[in-house]
């Protein structure tokens, strides 16, 4: 505190308060030994804050706090706070000092009074207690009694050098409404103080959603913006970005999906601690495909959660068997909780509440949330969205298996993205719609992401019986998936035309043999002939020499019959006439010699 | 010890109905204790001639008195008897609210 430690401003001492979001956004807690004023309009969360900060204090570092209550009475205080699993009733009063500090209604004022009794009153019981946090719950219950901005001022002031001078961290909460109608003092007040937390309760859309926002902290950074807020079942939880980081490992067990076909269209079915979304109209059976999934898991022997919407779990349970799913044995014997909301009472942000204290309590590996939807409907779309997200992240976080179902208008799947926009975070999303054709309503269903795995891309049509659900074969026609009758009907035409495809081809065969044996024949037949014609064309040449031959032998014998001397005159004729008949054959004619009549 | 007690005897010769026994709370020398103190022996002086009893507590001194008797602001009166229990905050700058805190009539001065 001294004057030569402000040249390191960073090293500003922070009180943690325990409440895990408001730790985030303010970077470790409240201004140590320093005042923060928390204000905000009747039932914003003031109190519970002050009062959740001072337990977790006096519970997990062991330093007392004295809560000073001007408005209501610590009975109701306490009273309020014992469903907060906090043990508030077993906390010490040495730990926890609960001051009364209403005035009595017969009280009457008469003139100006301080503050200084009070504060030498709680001085006293700080030595006693050794405390290191002190709340002034409602301040403004007494302060309004000045009636005197001046005097108010002065109080303030005197409480504040009161507070440096204790060392004291302490939480001053005070009423401020919207139409604030003393705006002076608890501007000065806010100025006086170190830290400014604004709470703040409005109505959207009939849905009243709480906020909380820094707005301001000397010297120290923090997150700026309002951070919405809600009550669960250890008390106050601000909804911070930073919660959002994923700390879930990635795990590569999978976990089935309720039934084979989609596991296989999964490639395998899904990881464990990952949400599955199925959208799909009314009537599409996603509850169908939920309880097939939780049933799984009960066989498995993990502990589920099933959280219903605007239907009894009794009544699903009873609707599932009569598609083979059977809960009641696994309810009975614990390992299945079913927990079914109301749509029109609560708010989102109480269904957010129940489903966490749920998750505590059941401590479950599977969940159902079926159908999602459902918070958005009471209105307020943006907080749906927002506590759906939550939802989503705290069962990752607590690496539950979830498969959430929600319902969506038309037969869009992108319709989705425009509701709770769930899609976008969701790990698996399988979409279910109906295929109106031939006077039949079909179900298919679709597979439209699924993260890390490799998943079919195609429609398949969604069969249910008593048996439970299942993938049909998948027929593709023309483009389009076969569904029901026509199905069938395609199944059987396949067969009848499988059987006369398988005629065709036998007597195509056929034909194709007889055709080659056909052609081997003509082969056989032409070989035959050609053999014919070279054995014609060898006669022919063989009767040609013999002719020539012939001649020759002829010319001989004409030379024997004209007598031996005209050899001699005859001899050179002879020779000219074989000369010519080698250089130009055919010359049949070579008997006549014109010479040789001479 | 801050406590101061008073008892004043009938003066009057008047019989004696009521004794009005009252606890001041006051926060040592702070200036609104100061003017109740004064301000509250001007009333007993003008409007309590029946007798009272006063007693004054520092709650600086003695915070747990105070805090047994479930007293937080300063100045404070109790009125313990007669009747039922009351309570005056502040200075006592206003003698009328006093008076009718303190079960007596205001327009009654002597």
């Amino acid at each position: 505190m001294t004057a030569k430690k402000s040249v390191s401003p960073r090293l500003l001492a922070k009180a943690a308060t325990g409440i895990l979001g408001f730790d985030e956004i303010s970077r470790g807690g409240l201004p140590r030994n320093r005042t923060s004023l928390v204000m905000g309009g009747p039932g914003t969360g003031k109190t519970v804050f002050a009062l959740q900060t001072l337990v977790n204090a006096a519970q997990e570092r062991k330093q007392p706090g004295i809560f000073v209550a001007f408005e209501e009475g610590p009975d109701e205080i306490r009273a309020n706070a014992a469903t907060f699993g906090w043990g508030l009733p077993a906390l010490a009063q040495s730990a926890v000092f609960f001051l009364d500090a209403r005035l009595s209604p017969t009280v009457v004022q008469s003139g100006d009074f301080e503050l200084s009794g009070m504060l030498a009153i709680l001085e006293a019981k700080k030595r006693d207690l050794g405390a290191a946090w002190i709340v002034f719950d409602g301040i403004d219950v007494l302060l309004a009694l000045l009636q005197n901005p001046s005097a108010e001022m002065r109080e303030i002031y005197r409480l504040r050098d009161w507070l440096a001078r204790n060392e004291l961290t302490a939480i001053i909460t005070a009423k401020v409404d919207g139409n604030n109608s003393r705006p002076t003092s608890y501007g000065f007040m806010q100025f006086m103080v170190d830290c400014v937390i604004r709470f703040d309760r409005r109505l959207e859309q009939e849905i009243s959603l709480r906020r909380l926002e820094i707005t301001k902290y000397r010297g120290s950074d923090f997150a700026p913006g309002e951070f919405p807020l809600s009550f669960g079942p250890q008390g106050m939880d601000v909804a911070t970005p930073g919660t959002a980081e994923i700390l879930a490992d990635a795990v590569t067990e999978r976990v089935s999906s309720g039934f084979e076909g989609l596991d296989a269209m999964l490639g395998g079915g899904v990881f464990r601690g990952s949400n599955t979304l199925i959208t799909g109209a009314p009537g599409t059976s996603k509850t169908t495909l939920a309880g097939k999934f939780a049933e799984s898991a009960c066989r498995r022997g993990e502990r589920t959660l099933f959280v219903s919407f605007d239907e009894g779990g009794e009544r699903i349970q009873r609707n599932l068997t009569s598609v083979g799913i059977h809960l009641q044995a696994y309810v009975k014997s614990g390992l299945l909780r079913m927990y079914s909301g109301r749509t029109d009472v609560n708010n989102p942000e109480e269904h957010l509440i129940r489903i966490t204290a749920l998750i505590h309590e059941h401590r479950p590996r599977c969940m159902v949330i079926d159908p999602l939807s459902a918070i958005a409907r009471t209105g307020a779309l943006n907080s749906a969205r927002a506590i759906g997200n939550r939802l989503i992240y705290k069962m990752r976080d607590h690496q539950v298996t979830a498969l959430i179902t929600s319902l969506v208008g038309g037969d869009d799947p992108q319709a989705e993205a425009t509701e709770l926009q769930i899609s976008t975070i969701a790990d698996t999303w399988i979409h279910l719609s109906y295929q109106v054709r031939s006077g039949e309503r079909n179900r298919a269903l679709s597979i439209v992401k699924s993260r890390g795995t490799q998943h079919s891309n195609q429609v398949r049509e969604l069969v249910l019986s008593a048996a439970g659900p299942a993938l049909a074969a998948a027929y593709s026609s023309g483009g389009e998936v076969l569904m029901g009758t026509l199905r069938w009907e395609k199944e059987a035409e396949d067969r009848t035309q499988k059987r006369r495809q398988q005629a065709e081809f036998a007597y195509k065969r056929r034909e194709l043999q007889f055709a080659e044996a056909d052609i081997a024949a003509r082969i056989t037949a032409l070989q035959l002939d050609l053999n014919k014609q070279r054995t014609e064309l060898a006669l022919y040449t063989s009767d040609d020499e013999a002719r020539d031959a012939s001649s020759d032998e002829q010319e001989n014998a004409l030379r024997k019959r004209r007598g031996a001397g005209a050899a001699d005159m005859l001899a050179p004729v002879l020779e000219k006439r074989r000369v010519a008949r080698t250089s130009a054959r055919p010359r049949t004619n070579g008997g006549k010699e014109p010479r040789r009549g001479s | 010890m801050a406590r101061k007690k008073r008892a004043k005897a009938d003066a009057t010769g008047e019989p004696v109905t009521t004794v009005v026994v009252m606890c001041l709370y006051v926060a040592g020398r702070a200036p609104n204790s100061v003017k109740a103190i004064a301000n509250l022996e001007a009333i007993c002086r003008r409007h309590l001639k029946d007798g009272y009893q006063l007693e004054i507590v520092d709650v600086c001194e003695h915070p747990h008195r105070a805090l047994s008797d479930g007293i937080l602001v300063t100045p404070s009166l109790t009125k313990v008897s007669p009747g039922p229990a009351s309570n005056v905050i502040g200075n006592l700058s206003d003698t009328s609210s006093v008076l009718a805190a303190l079960g007596l009539h205001a327009g009654d001065p002597q």
